[in-house]
Parts: C-alpha cells; sequence; structure tokens
C-alpha cells in the first residue's frame, strides 16, 4: 500500500482492511494519534487527509487517497505550529490523551474559520472528548491561537 | 509486602488490627535508595528524588503517577524550591517502582475519622494508618493524596542535598558554610565565584548529611505557592509518546484479550479456528487464572499488530458461564435494597438519640426520601493496556500504574520470577480516576508474555473490553429521614447507605487470602463525616453482598453519598421555606473554613440575587480527601433541552502550592461528576453490562461545557487534596438547580432518565 504521510511517500505491507490509525501507529511509528474507541466517536485519533480532519480509527487504509497529516506533521520541525504554541501557553493539557486529536481538530477549525466564535468551537469539536474536562481551556486557547495567527 | 500483608491485617481502610504489632524497628527502618542501582557514568544520587550528573544535569524523581493531575510538576517543585533548582532546567523522571516511595498520607486519610476531627485518639489511628503505609512500602497514587504526603518529604529531600552540597563547597574552597549561598543550581561564594552542582556531586554523595539542616518557610518560597507551567505540556501538545500505548521496543508483539463478559465467570470452552486464519494472528492462549481469582476466564490473541488481534479477539468463539451475581440491573438493585432494609450497618456518626427523636416526632414534622445511583465505569480515555517480556528469568513491565509496587509483586508471581528481577517501566496515565490503581491489565500482560519466548508484547484492550471489564464504582440506595424542629432547622437526622463494599472488592481481586474485617468507610465517606451540627444525627453504612468488580473512582463513597445527604438538605430547607444556603450556614456554623466556602460562593454566584425565568441555581456543599467545597450551579431551560450555564466553585484545602493546578483540578473533577450526572449508568442484562463505548456511556462535550468560576481559599488548617473533592457537590448541585427549574425532585442517577439535556 503506498501511502503519502506528513509529506513524505511510503509503502507498507498491510491488510487493505486494516484502519489508517493501526497502520499509522504501528508500521508508520507515529504515535501521536491515539486509540480511544474505533467507532469514531471520540476524536483522539484524528488526522488530516488533504486537510480534512477524519477519525483514522474509522477508515480503512485502502480508502485513504489524499495525504494525511499526522500532530508530527504540523509544526515545520522548528517551530511549534501556532495551535500548539497556544495550547502551550493556554496550559490545556491535564492527562494529555486526547490533546493530539483536540489539536488536529482546531487546526482544521483555524483555517476554515480564522476567527471563531464560542459556538463555532463547540459544534467544530464536540466529536473530540475529553475525560478530564480541559474543554475551558481549549476554547481559551483556540481563541488565543486565532489573535497568535493574525499577528503572524 | 507479600508476607507482611499474610501475618498481620488491617483494613477496611479502618480497622487497625496489626497496627499494635509494628514495632519501632520496622516503623523507623528507611528504604535503601533504588537509583543507586541505576546511575550512569558521571551520576549520582542523594535519596530517592534527586540525581545530578558530573554536567551539571538535575534530575527529579517524581514517585506518582502523572494521571492529568500535574504531580510531575507540583512535587518537582517541592524538591527544587529547597534544592534551588529553576524548574525550567530540571529533568523530570518517573520514579521506579520501590518501597521508598511509600504514601502513608493516602492511608492516614483512609482512617474512619472526619477531617476536622482532630482528638488525640484521632490522631494516634492517622499515625497507626500512616506508619501502615510505610510498612507496607505502599506506593499509591490516589484518594488525592499526593502533596500531603510528599510535602514535608520532598521538600526534605531538596534540602538535604543543597546542604551536602553546600558542605562539599565549604571542604573544597574553605569558606564557612553559613556564608555560602545556592542559586540556580549552584553554589555561590562571598567573592562571586560560582560551583555548579555538578562539579561537587560526585564528592557530596560521599559525605553524609549534615545534620543541622533548616527548611524555608513558606515566606522565602520562590516557586511554590504560584503557579508554576507544567512541566508536561510540551510533550502532550506534540503528540509524544509518553502513554503505556505508545510503548514500542525491538521484535514486539501485539495482543488483545477477551474475558469473560459475566464478571468473574469462568470459560467453558474456546474455538479459535477462525481467528486463527486471520493475516497477522501468531496464537489465541487461554488466560483463565487459577480458582481463587477474580478476573474470570478469558483468551488473548497475539498478533504482530494491533488491529489483526482485535479482529482476532472478536473472531474467537466462545462459551461463557454465568457470572457470581444476579444476571440484571434489577436483580442486582433487589439485593442492594434487601440488604438496606434489613439494616445492621456501621454508625459511623451516631450523635444524640436518633431512635427517641423520631419515636415521638409530629408526622407533618417527618420528611423522608429514597436515593439511587447506578454502576459506574470510570471510562478513561487510554484503553487498559501494558506490555511485558519476560526472558532469562527477567520480567520487565512497560505501563501507566497507580501502584508500581503492587503491579511488581502481582507481575512477578505471574511470571514465576523474584521481585528483585521484575522491573516496572512507569509511563504517564492517559487518565487514571482509581482505574488503573488496580492491577488487571499488568497481570494480564505478564500472562501473555509467557507464551512469547521471550519477545515482548503489548496488550491492548479494545475499548470494549475496557467498558465491560471495569472495576465500577458501585450502585447505591440510601433511605434519608429527617425530623424538622420549630425553626425550620433539621433536629434528627437519619441516613442509612447500602451498597457493596469497594474494600472487600479491591482486597478479594489483589489479596485473595485476606478477608477484611472492621466498616468500610468508604460507604459513608461524604456523609458522616461532614460539617454539620446536628443534636440526633446518624449515618449508617450497609454492606450489600453483590459480587460485580468494584474499585475506587474519583472520589470513591462521596460520589454518591455526596448526593444523597446534598439533595436530602436541599429537600429539607424547601419543606422548611429556608432558604438552602442560609440553612446550611447555620448547620455548619462550628465550622469556620465550610462558612468561608459557602459565603464565597453564594458571592460569585450572586445567589441573593432572583434569577429571571426559565434559569435556576442549585446549591450544594461537601468536605471530602480535606477540601472543603461549595459549589452553585445555574441551569437554563432552552428549545434543544436543560444546559448547564454556570458552575461556581469556592474550594478551601489550606495552603494551595499551585494555585492554577489546584484550579483545573476542580474543574476536571466538577466535569467528571456532571457527566455521571448527564447521562452516565452501567446497565446489566443477561449478567453482561449493556453499555461497550463512547456511543452509550458517554461523558460531557465541550459544547455542554458550562463556564467556569473556580476560587481557591487557604484558610483551612489542615492541607487537603485536589484531584477529586470537584466531583461530589457537583452532582447534588445540578440535582438541586433542575428541581428548583422545573419542581422535579429527582432522586435517581443519572438525571437524564426523567429530563432533557441539551446535548
Ligand atoms: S479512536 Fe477514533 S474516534 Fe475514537
Ligand atoms: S486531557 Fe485527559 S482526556 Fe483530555
Amino acid at each position: 500500500m503506498k501511502l503519502n504521510v506528513n509529506g513524505k511517500d511510503i509503502e507498507i505491507d498491510v491488510e487493505p482492511d486494516m484502519p489508517l490509525l493501526w497502520a499509522l501507529r504501528d508500521l508508520v511509528g507515529l504515535k501521536g494519534p491515539k486509540f480511544g474507541c474505533g467507532i469514531a466517536a471520540c476524536g483522539a485519533c484524528t488526522v488530516h487527509i488533504d486537510g480534512e480532519p477524519t477519525r483514522s480509527c474509522s477508515i480503512a487504509i485502502e480508502d485513504v487517497t489524499g495525504a494525511v497529516t499526522t500532530i508530527e506533521g504540523i509544526s515545520n520541525g522548528k517551530d511549534l505550529h501556532t495551535v500548539q504554541k497556544a495550547w502551550i501557553e493556554k496550559q490545556v493539557p491535564q492527562c494529555g490523551y486526547c490533546q493530539s486529536g483536540q489539536i488536529m481538530g482546531a487546526v482544521a477549525l483555524l483555517e476554515n474559520n480564522p476567527n471563531p466564535t464560542d459556538e463555532d468551537i463547540d459544534e467544530t469539536m464536540s466529536g473530540n472528548l475529553c475525560r478530564c474536562g480541559s474543554y475551558p481551556q481549549i476554547r481559551e486557547a483556540i481563541k488565543h491561537a486565532a489573535t497568535l495567527k493574525v499577528e503572524a | 509486602m507479600g508476607k507482611i500483608l499474610r501475618r498481620t491485617f488491617l483494613i477496611g481502610t479502618a480497622a487497625i488490627a496489626g497496627g499494635v504489632a509494628f514495632g519501632a524497628y520496622q516503623l523507623n527502618k528507611t528504604y535503601p535508595n533504588p537509583l543507586e542501582d541505576d546511575l550512569v557514568e558521571g551520576e549520582t544520587t542523594f535519596n530517592p528524588y534527586v540525581k545530578i550528573t558530573s554536567d551539571n544535569t538535575v534530575t527529579i524523581l517524581v514517585p506518582r503517577a502523572e494521571m492529568g493531575q500535574g504531580v510531575t510538576t507540583t512535587l518537582a517543585a517541592l524538591v527544587a524550591e529547597e534544592l534551588d533548582v529553576d524548574m525550567a532546567d530540571i529533568k523530570i523522571e518517573i520514579a521506579p517502582a520501590s518501597y521508598a516511595y511509600y504514601n502513608s498520607a493516602m492511608l492516614a486519610d483512609g482512617a474512619p475519622l472526619a477531617h476536622y476531627n482532630r482528638s488525640t485518639m484521632a490522631s494516634v489511628m492517622r499515625s497507626s494508618m500512616s506508619g501502615l503505609g510505610k510498612i507496607l512500602g505502599f506506593q499509591v497514587t490516589g484518594g488525592s493524596s499526593s502533596v500531603a504526603d510528599a510535602y514535608d518529604k520532598l521538600r526534605l529531600a531538596g534540602c538535604t542535598a543543597r546542604e551536602t552540597l553546600k558542605l562539599t563547597a565549604s571542604a573544597e574552597s574553605g569558606v564557612a558554610i553559613a556564608e555560602l549561598k545556592t542559586e540556580s543550581g549552584k553554589v555561590i561564594l562571598p567573592d562571586g565565584k560560582t560551583l555548579t552542582y555538578g562539579e561537587l556531586a560526585e564528592a557530596a554523595a560521599k559525605l553524609d548529611p549534615p545534620s543541622d539542616i533548616k527548611m524555608r518557610s513558606a515566606s522565602e518560597w520562590k516557586i511554590l505557592g504560584k503557579s508554576t507551567p507544567r512541566t508536561d505540556t510540551l510533550a502532550k501538545s506534540t503528540g509524544a509518546p509518553i502513554f503505556g500505548i505508545d510503548v514500542e521496543l525491538p521484535d514486539m508483539l501485539y495482543a488483545s484479550v477477551k474475558m469473560n463478559p459475566r464478571l468473574g465467570g469462568k470459560m467453558r470452552s474456546f474455538d479459535a479456528t477462525e481467528a486463527k486464519k486471520i493475516k497477522g494472528v501468531v496464537d489465541v492462549i487461554d488466560i483463565t487464572g487459577p480458582e481463587e481469582e477474580k478476573f474470570g476466564g478469558g483468551v488473548a490473541v497475539i498478533a504482530t499488530n494491533t488491529w489483526s488481534a482485535f479482529k482476532g479477539v472478536n473472531a474467537v468463539k466462545v462459551e461463557w458461564d454465568k457470572g457470581p451475581y444476579p444476571a440484571t440491573t434489577d436483580g442486582i438493585m433487589d439485593v442492594i435494597e434487601t440488604a438496606l432494609k434489613a439494616g445492621n450497618g456501621d454508625n459511623l456518626r451516631d450523635d444524640g438519640d436518633v431512635a427517641l427523636a423520631f419515636a415521638d416526632a409530629p408526622r407533618d414534622k417527618v420528611i423522608e426520601a429514597q436515593y439511587r445511583v447506578p454502576y459506574l465505569a470510570h471510562s478513561t480515555m487510554e484503553p487498559m493496556n501494558a506490555t511485558a517480556q519476560l526472558k532469562d528469568g527477567r520480567l520487565d513491565i512497560w505501563t501507566g500504574t497507580q501502584a508500581p509496587t503492587v503491579v511488581r509483586s502481582d507481575c512477578a508471581y505471574e511470571a514465576g520470577v523474584e521481585e528483585e528481577n521484575t522491573f516496572i517501566h512507569s509511563t504517564y496515565l492517559g487518565g487514571g480516576f482509581g482505574r488503573r490503581g488496580e492491577v488487571d491489565f499488568a497481570r494480564f500482560a505478564a500472562r501473555v508474555a509467557k507464551s512469547t519466548n521471550g519477545k515482548p508484547v503489548k496488550v491492548i484492550w479494545t475499548r470494549e473490553e475496557d467498558m465491560t471489564h471495569d472495576t465500577y464504582r458501585p450502585a447505591s440506595i440510601s433511605n434519608w429521614k429527617a425530623r424538622i424542629g420549630d425553626d425550620g432547622l433539621p433536629v434528627a437526622i437519619d441516613g442509612q447507605i447500602a451498597t457493596p463494599s469497594i474494600v472487600a472488592s479491591v482486597m478479594a481481586r489483589t489479596f485473595p487470602s485476606l478477608s477484611p474485617i472492621g466498616p468500610d468507610n468508604t460507604i459513608t465517606h461524604g456523609a458522616f463525616d461532614q460539617p454539620y451540627t446536628v443534636e440526633n444525627y446518624r449515618v449508617s453504612g450497609i454492606k450489600a453482598p453483590v459480587d460485580i468488580p468494584i474499585g475506587f473512582w474519583r472520589s470513591v463513597g462521596n460520589s454518591y453519598t455526596g448526593f444523597f445527604q446534598e439533595s436530602f438538605l436541599d429537600e429539607v430547607a424547601n419543606k422548611s421555606n429556608l432558604d438552602p444556603i442560609e440553612m446550611r450556614l447555620k448547620l455548619m456554623k462550628d465550622h469556620p473554613t465550610a462558612v468561608g466556602v459557602v459565603k464565597k460562593v453564594a458571592e460569585m454566584a450572586n445567589w441573593s440575587t432572583p434569577t429571571t425565568k426559565g434559569r435556576a441555581k442549585g446549591f450544594a456543599f461537601t468536605l471530602s480527601f480535606g477540601c472543603w467545597v461549595a459549589q452553585i450551579i445555574e441551569v437554563v431551560q432552552t428549545d434543544d433541552g436543560i444546559k448547564i450555564e454556570n458552575v461556581w466553585c469556592a474550594a478551601d484545602i489550606g495552603e494551595a502550592l499551585d494555585p492554577a493546578i489546584v484550579k483545573t483540578q476542580l474543574q476536571s473533577g466538577i466535569i467528571y461528576g456532571l457527566s455521571s450526572a448527564l447521562g452516565q449508568e452501567i446497565t446489566f442484562t443477561d449478567g453482561m453490562v449493556e453499555q461497550t463505548n463512547f456511543d452509550s456511556f458517554d461523558a460531557m462535550r465541550i459544547n455542554q461545557c458550562p463556564t467556569m468560576e473556580i476560587e481557591i481559599l487557604e484558610n483551612a488548617d489542615h492541607r487537603g487534596g485536589a484531584g477529586e473533592p470537584g466531583t461530589p457537590p457537583s452532582i447534588p448541585a445540578l440535582a438541586n438547580a433542575v428541581h428548583a427549574l422545573t419542581g422535579k425532585r429527582i432522586r435517581s442517577m443519572p438525571l437524564s432518565n426523567e429530563v432533557e439535556f441539551y446535548s
């Protein structure tokens, strides 16, 4: 199977029905996308496919046609992504397990809507569960990232 | 530990039998420093919490599990404050499994005493319990006890290391110790010259620490008492592989388990033909333990990747036996109700003469109510998992655990190797909430590792396996009765709480040869120990015999007792036409800390200003884990259901070492509690848990999350915890708000069974 992940073309030997999540984690060695539910109910596994936020646990590798970006691929190698910076400034993570998925959701949200309201955030991010309840900080960080983006 | 456990025994978290049998020798002995065995070239250690290398890298070892509550920041700060190193410069490591990292505060807090009970007898009980924590080498993260336990120990560790380094600098420079200063990992001589800790460490580690050392007073603190950026934020914002599930080792295999969904039941037979046909599946093995064990029968599928293992467990056909409890929720609740009716509980509170007070009570002055709560799952975000390797008589376990020394002894036993040859590599935890104080996931990994010929194997549970094989928060039924006096205040309260015993369940799994004795005070924690003065006041805890695995769930008994008592007091206030807050203030007038948080929260929420139509507020208070918490919740009726719009919380934990972390912990606890009230319940049919994933056992989502305002007060005399105390009052505060909004008194959780919430 051929795959483009974080800008690199790769080839992996895998059963075509394997969800993208497990191919990324077990075969490509990218541990950023997390396993939470396996049924697209929690968002922990969120990656981008051609920029669209996608639950990687629920798409088979054979159905992946676009370029895949994981949290490991959103910074340019030197600098963190604006959203990550905002996450750190607003001290969002608690246990941290849901946060790769939250950040990938937030990055996509800000691409489509550079200046989201609380309602926009609530609506777009409600598929991303956080058992630690870091939601107030997630809202703050997304709005902070929006201002950082304008400044940048 | 095993020997001590077999000889003595304690517990119930209560009875301290054997406590007296521990001689001074055992109490005073010190455990060896576990870091000494693993030092690398150029590295020295001063105590179990500090390592320094010659290039001046200072590593602080954190002895507790990091599950989001910030211990890798706050506990490190305790050491750093005294050692004089900057938080930005230190390296943090999770400590290995070792008895040296025993937690004595958790057991001390487990004594059957109200937090505010500071009598001599109470202090004797607390110190025996805490001595027991030391003797058992109880390295456990729980009971919101991490800071209380670490406060002196870790500051002393930093202080001792600092003074030893100064002693060395004095010997090398000829300058008297009193004239030396320390700052940012350096000793500073009067002429401004500096010697780094790295330069001094090797010589210093050979010296005995000076005896007349003094820890700093709070007024001298530079780090503690203020909010410090968390040390784990970068890793957690970049998807770093820090969790148990992220472990990757050369030649690693993957596995998943499928245990009897009738919890604790046996496996009659299994057929692995189909499973073995799946590409990537290597083997299917029976991992049923010995007869006396409580985990039940089951299989593991070993594969070359996680997905094949998951497909494999779904393809194995198994014939399961029945479980040791009634097959339906109704049947289970009947057992609890029967126990409640039979009475005969342990009265951890029994003031005045309750029977007499009700005997001659006029009917219209008596109010009665019955409340119910369901079983609940922990549903940590990261499903249960552990990685194990058994090779050449050595066992290695990688996992996120709240109880590393228990994992070590149990897994050593599983694999038939010595504890000395068993090594626990603790990872960060994707949520704990009590679930990762259990050892099933690690034991299963050790069991599977016996069949992989020395190869490491990562055993990951599916979410379905995790949700249906939890150690649940137990269901409970509770009767409350009050006699109301002429001024509307209760003159008598009688509360009876029936539920299966968590301590008995945990003991049966962890130490099957022992039976707990004495009352299980987790049953009434949060009810018997509240700062209310009522002339005749009894709270009774009744153990109900239901053999479903149950365990410590964030705030344990407080998670339901708070709901029972605080809903009931709201009912009493309503009946008496008293303002619920005014009534509480009168009942708690002997406890200024309680009065302080209640007044504070009333002010934050503008309680005295009437709400407009379509909105309402509810109030509740719970003292748990030494933290005094008052909350007000405001709900609004929308076209799409009831929405929780605001939460105000005032909490007093005494001195707050990191106010920002304390606040987020309370916030987290509140959301955890509200999540349960909004719709969580674990139900049984045909002996099996019906909820299997987040689609049927969900939690609060961001669009349901209220605006939260949390204030930390620091007036309490004794240090409290922060991880759990947000949870208990959130549930009744919401129930009371829903009552104020709709007129519906909902006495059974979750509230969503009777009203619709915005989702
Ligand atoms: S793991 Fe993919 S949505 Fe939960
Ligand atoms: S930070 Fe723990 S689940 Fe979100």
